[in-house]
């Protein structure tokens, strides 16, 4: 890179990442994306609003989650040192509820008492059902029907937490026609709703919102890694699929140029197969869900259907800032297959003692694998963005186990 | 004079209110639409409209997303849409045809290509969904190049301040959304609307078309009064599926409804004027 890029100040005023993001939506939405915008903008430097969020990420998400040093697991692989931030030791296991804290503060601070969103894995609606019961909202989750299936437990929490879950049946009954449905709901109920979008994608400002609620992550991995070693870390990795973990892990980064970022897309059942979920590695850009990113997408532009052995990377499209790191060369994205993330689900739990989330499997097949080619004086973060008690059903029928 | 500008103005000068009825490509079946976009002409359609389906239609509910995806397991693309009103313009020179779809199929045959493929196809009209004018601005450019006009959307939650925007780079005529909902949701108030109406005209100076929500003659005789043009969608796609394997039915079906609508809207009497 030949210019310092100001990343701080991206996306612009109309929520451009150079040609990604931006705001494709029907006209009924505008409106209440101008005034989300505008609260957003207002609250982002309020100081009250800001150390309630602090103290309730402090109190209810239990943060700073430990930046963990691997050291069996690192000593095993033989390479560079591998730290984990802990992102599954969060309130609901996974990241996802730092930005629905967020993002439920800001309703409450607009006068919505509704709040809707859509899920693949659970995790985002578990986290949305979550803050919508400490807050007495009303609160609906959309959910693809196949995705229920795949996801059972995660569907149980959210009605013990008080969550009407949708099943959506169009489409490929996975995330994507969750979040269809769902934008569908909050045309309908624009009034009185909030829509609590789940990952750094959508119309701005979501993508920019939600990455500012995740980047606690990267800000506490950088603080953290320079209290334990003196020093910054040398390479990042985070799984991505809408890409909210790996953002809010990686922003904080993004000046350090000596730091190397890694986002590891779902490979599925291989590149080659086009049966994968990975559009950073294998698609093209387009619009989707409000913005301009990458896409799986046929040559007539019809969004085609992705697979991963991971509910939660099992989506077309990327938030557009991934996709506008990866035009300009700042992160490389890279992905994983089923069988690759398997594996390393199990060495984890194994070696460590901790079971991860598949999708954050993916970020640990990577992590090794790179670990691997780096000498042991190196430091490398991989972001273990949840916990995988909600994967066993999964596991267990892969490997042929009736639980 | 564009097709649209001269159809809108022989209405005017007969106190008409235009009745659009929207299809979408190859639904049921592909061989469906051709002759019955003759029929509806036949019937009283003024101009029609003509969806290109879409894998994620966001904006539609249950009735044309289904449409949506009984027309892409015939593998129907743009290029499907353009030969259509290609062979749609042979017999018709004069009925104006407006498509309507999302924006990332045309984002991916190139804005310049598709403005270009539509325009000699014979399409008047583009309503571009998920585009609001704050992206459109090469879009709008492509369009015009080739004489198509942008049709773009108003909504209820639409602002005074968006309507002037809108109003700067619309042209055809502007599309109200009559409720806050997708396609085929339940129906609309009237009375609502009518007052609506009166604000956006003080900023929409070209003709205003009436859609979502009208499910019967009886709502669109009422919305006439107020309209240039009455978009009728869901009530017929919903005929449509119930008749899918029957071309001969679909026609009497959609034309029974069309007319009826047609009859309807000449007994409520001539449009107030604007």
């Amino acid at each position: 890179m030949s210019e310092k890029i100001d990343y701080a100040a991206l996306p612009d005023a109309a929520g451009h990442f150079g040609i990604y993001g931006g705001r494709f939506v029907s006209e009924t939405l505008m409106q209440a994306l101008d005034e989300l915008r505008d609260a957003y903008a207002k609250f982002k430097h309020d100081a009250k609003f800001q150390a309630e969020f602090d103290r309730d990420l402090a109190q209810y998400v239990g943060r700073p989650s430990p930046l963990y040093h691997a050291e069996r697991l690192s000593r095993e692989v033989g390479g560079a040192q591998i730290f984990l931030k802990r992102e599954d030791l969060n309130h609901t296991g996974a990241h996802k509820i730092n930005n629905t804290i967020g993002q439920a503060l800001l309703a409450r601070a607009m006068g919505k008492r509704r709040i809707i969103a859509e899920t693949g894995a659970g995790q985002h609606g578990v986290a949305s059902a979550t803050v919508a019961a400490r807050f007495g909202m009303e609160c609906v989750v959309y959910m693809g029907a196949e995705d229920i299936q795949r996801q059972a437990p995660n569907v149980y929490r959210m009605k013990l937490l008080g969550a009407r879950v949708v099943p959506v049946t169009s489409g490929s009954k996975t995330l994507k026609d969750a979040l269809n449905e769902a934008m569908r709901d909050w045309v309908t109920n624009v009034d009185s709703t909030f829509y609590i979008i789940g990952t750094v994608a959508g119309p701005h400002p979501y993508p920019a919102m939600v990455r500012d609620f995740q980047a606690v992550i990267g800000r506490e991995a950088r603080r953290q890694c320079q209290e334990q070693t003196g020093a910054l870390p040398d390479a990042l990795v985070a799984c991505v699929g809408g890409g909210s973990n790996a953002i809010g892990l990686f922003h904080p980064f993004l000046e350090d140029e000596a730091v190397k970022i890694y986002g590891v897309e779902a490979a599925g059942h291989g590149i080659g197969t086009g049966q994968h979920a990975a559009p950073l590695c294998a698609g093209k850009p387009g619009v989707l869900h409000g913005n301009r990113t990458y896409l799986m997408e046929s040559d007539d532009g019809q969004i085609i259907e992705t697979h991963s052995v991971s509910a939660g990377l099992d989506y077309p499209g990327v938030g557009p800032e991934h996709a506008w790191l990866k035009d300009i060369g700042r992160a490389s994205y890279v992905a994983i297959t089923d069988n690759e993330a398997l594996a390393a689900f199990h060495q984890l739990t194994r070696v460590e003692g901790i079971i991860p989330a598949l999708e954050s499997s993916h970020a640990m097949a990577y992590g090794v694998k790179l670990a691997a080619t780096l000498p042991p004086e190196q430091r490398l973060i991989i972001n273990l963005s949840g916990r995988g008690d909600k994967d066993i059903n999964t596991i267990a029928g892969i490997e042929g186990i009736q639980l | 004079m564009s097709r649209l500008e001269q159809r809108f103005k022989d209405l005017q000068a007969a106190s008409r209110t235009a009745l659009i009825p929207y299809i979408m490509t190859a639904d049921p079946q592909p061989e469906v639409t051709l002759p019955l976009m003759h029929a509806m002409v036949q019937a009283g359609a003024d101009i029609i409209e003509l969806g290109a389906p879409f894998s994620d239609p966001m904006a539609d509910g249950p009735v044309i997303q289904q449409a949506a995806e009984r027309a892409l397991a015939f593998g129907t693309s743009l290029r499907d849409v353009f030969r259509v009103v290609e062979d749609f313009r042979k017999t018709d020179n004069e009925t104006p045809i407006i498509m309507m779809g999302y924006l990332n199929p045309i984002e991916v045959m190139g804005y310049a290509a598709f403005a270009e493929g539509a325009a000699a196809a014979g399409i008047d009209g583009i309503i571009t969904v998920d585009m609001p004018p704050e992206e459109a601005e090469d879009y709008i450019a492509a369009l015009r190049e080739h004489d198509i006009d942008p049709v773009f959307l108003l909504a209820p939650t639409t602002t005074e301040a968006r309507m002037a925007k809108i109003a700067a780079v619309a042209s055809g005529f502007a599309y109200y959304v009559s409720l806050k909902g997708v396609t085929g949701s339940a129906s609309l108030n009237v009375a609502e609307v009518a007052a609506r109406v009166t604000c956006i005209r003080k900023h929409i100076k070209i003709p205003l078309g009436i859609g979502f929500g009208i499910k019967d003659a009886a709502t669109a005789a009422k919305v006439s009064t107020c309209a240039d043009a009455v978009v009728v969608g869901s009530a017929i796609v919903t005929q449509m599926a119930q008749n899918s394997g029957n071309i001969d039915k679909i026609i009497t079906t959609v034309t029974d409804l069309l007319g009826a609508m047609r009859q309807a809207m000449a007994a409520a009497g001539a449009k107030i004027p604007n």
